[in-house]
């Protein structure tokens, strides 16, 4: 059987005929398999939806308790068969309950991976390589210059600016899903044990993430917080909120960005951010290649990114290779609604 | 390198002054010599050695890795120092004995004495043993342009605060000391006496001036003053002294002390008097053509030029006019009272007998009033045809010592009252530091018919001039009449009834080709918001034009 009669791109997303799914639908369908929780993947008003449990319980979260017609939670490993197609979920490593969905059809076997990252995070599963003949993988950071390193490392850098500015507060812009309690843990594994401050629109998800057991320590709203009382501290807020006039109840704040896009300073200026944290979500150009190879796939479908260069490594290495022109997926930045609290002048 | 490389990139995104200063202070304190001397050195571009040419740079990194994933990745990034340092593929090392990465010192000794056909071998082993910050640090000083935002005068005052030392003391033995300035960082550490400063030209920290108010004037008796006109050109000192062979030399100081001799090589000469050890003047640096003074824009020809035509020269003459003496022969005068330097500054000039240096005439007056009147019409109060240069007038004490910094009371300037124009809000885009939520940064356009009728064509930026209220209430009207986002730039309703009219003042207009409207301004500033006037009644780009007519006039050589 040839991987497209598996797997097609279809305006809906990755469309499965003989499955009778979409995987990460952009638009309302029947039936959806969802590889995780960001709202660019995993959107309202299906007709059915299989996902892990947390994936599911944070739509729930964001959009409701009617957010799909049925839902059904599937575990790390398990198996299910749909239509004429088996379905098996595999560690993304990317946020708390992502997922890699491995598809096979007689003996063909594609694993979709969603959004991932081979790097460790302690705030969900580690990254499993999947062998499958078929690898589709993203290329948000599909470049060789962007290599991430250690993500312990800049949270020391975030502490050593907190010491040497203790009268100004530190504002960290942080996706609200994945990104804010990653750099909440990595604070703590640092030893980091003072109150972090949060923004009003990530206190639901964080406590999402406490129930599942994440331990992150002490945590206060910063709403309501008298100015003077913020020097010294640290608070996560959503990236668009470090720019608004939401940050006048901080002092002199520093503003720091925890992204893979702060590689690039140009990128970092044009936010505005002087304390760029390189900590990503993502696979980083190495983990993208490295995980390319380990998968043994001899073909690659590279979705959205940077694809023309990965696609271009790919056929270095003698890999068939090709971009799957979808659209809707991207970074959360772009997806991520405008925080509630700054509306207030 | 690598904590020189971490102080760089933090650097690099900090726009606060104060904070730059801590954490280049910080630097100083926690790094060792020789390392924080050369840093101090590559941030005051004291360091010489020939710079790596970008294309060296570009087959560094084709030679080691894809040629297109590099044309990607460049043109992703838009900066190819940067491009290569994060994408740099390191050599596999033999064994694990990697060697330690180079310090600064290491990389600055190195590069003085390497060999042209050397250096690309020996900057490709650096970027093998260096991060990928290391590497971009690497890469900036090599290539010679650092460009994040560090002045040679914020180093040296972050230097100075490491020993609670001002940096008019830094300044004052600066010309004297050569990195990696072991002698100075020992001093500011308490670990041995000051640094004597041997140069034979040394920068004296200069003496500055508090704007005048209305209310000022109560309190002083004009008795007490000397007026000269205030000159719209540069403050320089001009040095001139006999090094330990006795041969004659001399300098030529920006206020900040910055040695600027070699773009004006053409009043060098008038700078060696015959028969004097010794001297220095506090003067403005001017074009004069056929004895009269010209434009701030004329004289803008003339700055930061690395290389000076015999074309420029001839068509920018430069000149001195001299106002104060601060030093003759072996005798210090900045302790005397103004009256007397002024009296021995009178017969110096006219020992020295140079036609490129002359004195600054004084603006005679018996009362406030008076000086209020020569100040309105300087013209008709002796400045004659060289009125167009002339900013306002300069009033100093009689009794006033030659003090550094801004004393008190000593000395005080006047200027005239600046051009105004209403102009419209256009766009406006988020300031920086402790404005970094504010629209504060706005620009303005005037009147002008085009091809579609009546249309608004931006003149000019402003970012000051308004009080917090003010900002306030400009920041607000953005946020509720922004008609699209470009990037970071708002674009603010203006309409002709409807936006917000801005009073503009600015000191002169120059022609540019590089603004639409074809004229700039020089230092532009909100003076006052008039809610109260229609967008249509603000001034047309033909008011401009007559102003840079007569502006014209003067500077047509």
């Amino acid at each position: 059987m040839r991987p497209q009669d598996i797997l097609l791109p279809a305006p809906a997303g990755l469309c499965c005929k003989p499955g009778g799914f979409h995987i990460d639908p952009v638009r309302s369908v029947e039936r959806a398999v969802i590889t995780h929780g960001h709202s660019d993947h995993a959107r309202p008003g299906h007709g059915a939806v299989l996902a892990t449990q947390e994936t599911l319980d944070m739509m729930r979260l964001r959009y409701g308790e009617n957010f799909a017609g049925a839902t059904q939670a599937i575990a790390y490993g398990e198996e299910i068969r749909l239509g004429d197609v088996t379905v098996k979920f595999h560690p993304a490593g990317h946020v708390l309950g992502s997922a890699q969905i491995a598809v096979t059809c007689k003996d063909t076997c594609i694993v979709a991976s969603g959004d991932y990252k081979d790097a460790s995070d302690p705030t969900c599963a580690p990254f499993e390589v999947v062998p499958c003949d078929v690898f589709i993988t993203e290329a948000t950071f599909g470049l060789p210059v962007f290599r991430h390193g250690n993500a312990a490392d800049e949270v020391k850098k975030l502490l050593a600016s907190v010491a040497l500015f203790p009268e100004r507060a530190h504002l960290v812009g942080a996706y609200s899903l994945g990104k804010a309690q990653r750099v909440i843990a990595l604070l703590r594994e640092a030893g980091y044990d003072a109150p972090i401050y949060l923004h009003g629109a990530m206190e639901a998800i964080t406590q999402y993430y406490q129930s599942r057991g994440v331990a992150l320590g002490e945590l206060r709203p910063a709403k309501g917080v008298k100015k003077a009382d913020l020097a010294g501290t640290i608070t996560l807020a959503p990236p668009s909120a470090t720019s608004d006039i939401w940050t006048r109840r901080f002092p002199d704040p520093v503003t720091a960005f925890a992204s893979g896009w702060m590689r690039v300073r140009a990128r970092a200026r044009q936010r505005g951010i002087e304390l760029p944290l390189v900590i990503s979500d993502h696979a980083d150009w190495d983990g993208l290649t490295t995980t390319i190879e380990a998968t043994g796939a001899g073909e690659i479908w590279v979705t959205h990114g940077q694809e023309d260069a990965l696609v271009h490594w790919c056929k270095t290495k003698g890999l068939a290779a090709r971009p799957l022109d979808l659209v809707g997926y991207g970074d959360e930045a772009e997806h991520e609604p405008p925080p509630p609290e700054g509306a207030e002048a | 390198m690598n904590r020189f490389a971490e102080l760089l990139d933090r650097l690099a995104y900090e726009p606060g002054r104060n904070n730059k200063l801590r954490l280049l202070t910080a630097y100083f304190r926690e790094t060792d010599d020789p390392d924080r001397g050369y840093a101090l050195a590559a941030l005051t571009g004291a360091l010489s050695f020939k710079h790596a040419k970008a294309g060296l740079i570009r087959d560094l990194i084709t030679d080691r890795a894809d040629p297109v994933l590099f044309g990607l990745s460049y043109d992703y990034v838009g900066d190819l120092s940067e491009t290569v340092a994060l994408m740099w593929p390191k050599a596999a090392l033999p064994g694990h004995n990697n060697p330690p990465p180079p310090t600064l010192s290491e990389v600055v000794t190195t590069l003085r004495t390497l060999g042209k056909t050397e250096l690309p071998k020996q900057l490709a082993r650096w970027l093998d043993e260096l991060d990928e910050t290391g590497r971009w640090a690497l890469l900036k000083l090599v290539t010679g342009a650092m460009r994040i935002g560090i002045s040679a005068r914020l180093a040296k005052t972050a230097a100075g605060n490491l020993g609670g030392k001002d940096a008019h003391d830094v300044e004052l033995m600066w010309p004297g000391l050569s990195p990696p300035y072991l002698d100075l960082f020992a001093w500011l550490e308490g670990r041995s006496e000051k640094p004597v400063n041997r140069d034979p030209t040394p920068f004296r920290p200069v003496m500055l001036a508090h704007a005048i108010e209305d209310a000022d004037f109560a309190n002083l008796d004009p008795a007490d003053f000397i007026a000269e006109w205030k000159w719209d050109g540069i403050r320089v000192q001009a040095v001139s002294g006999r090094d330990e062979r006795g041969h004659v030399q001399a300098r030529l100081y920006s206020r900040t002390g910055e040695d600027i001799t070699k773009s004006f090589p053409d009043l060098v000469p008038a700078l060696h008097l015959q028969g004097s050890s010794s001297f220095a003047i506090d003067g403005e640096l001017l074009v004069l053509r056929e004895g009269r003074v010209q434009t701030f824009n004329v004289l803008q020809q003339r700055l930061n030029r690395k290389v000076v035509s015999p074309k420029l020269i001839k068509e920018y003459p430069i000149h001195l006019r001299a106002y104060d003496l601060l030093g003759d022969d072996e005798n210090d005068l900045r302790e005397l009272p103004f009256v007397e330097r002024r009296a021995r500054l009178e017969a110096f000039v006219k020992k020295l007998d140079d036609a490129r240096i002359d004195l600054s005439p004084t603006v005679t007056f018996d009362s406030w009033d008076a000086l209020t009147a020569a100040r309105a019409d300087p013209a008709q109060a002796g400045a004659g045809e060289d009125a167009d240069a002339v900013e306002g007038v300069m009033l100093k004490r009689r009794d006033a010592a030659y003090l550094p910094g801004r004393p008190k009371g000593q000395w005080w300037k006047w200027k005239r009252d600046p051009h105004l124009i209403d102009a419209v809000l256009m766009y406006a885009q988020r300031g920086h530091g402790k404005r970094s939520s504010y629209y504060s940064d706005y620009t303005f356009g005037v009147w002008t018919s085009g091809e579609d009728g009546e249309q608004l064509v931006p003149v000019g930026k402003a970012y000051f001039g308004f009080t917090d209220e003010e900002l306030l209430e400009i920041d607000r009207f953005v946020r509720r009449n922004t008609t699209e986002k470009f990037g970071p730039v708002r674009h603010v309703v203006h309409e002709p009834d409807q936006g917000l009219v801005l009073e503009v003042a600015f000191e002169g207009l120059a022609r540019s080709p590089r603004h639409k409207s074809g004229v700039a301004m020089r230092f532009p500033r909100i003076s006052r918001l008039r809610w109260d006037k229609p967008p249509r009644e603000a001034d047309r780009l033909e008011t401009l034009e007559r102003m840079l007519k007569s502006d014209a006039s003067i500077t047509a050589a």
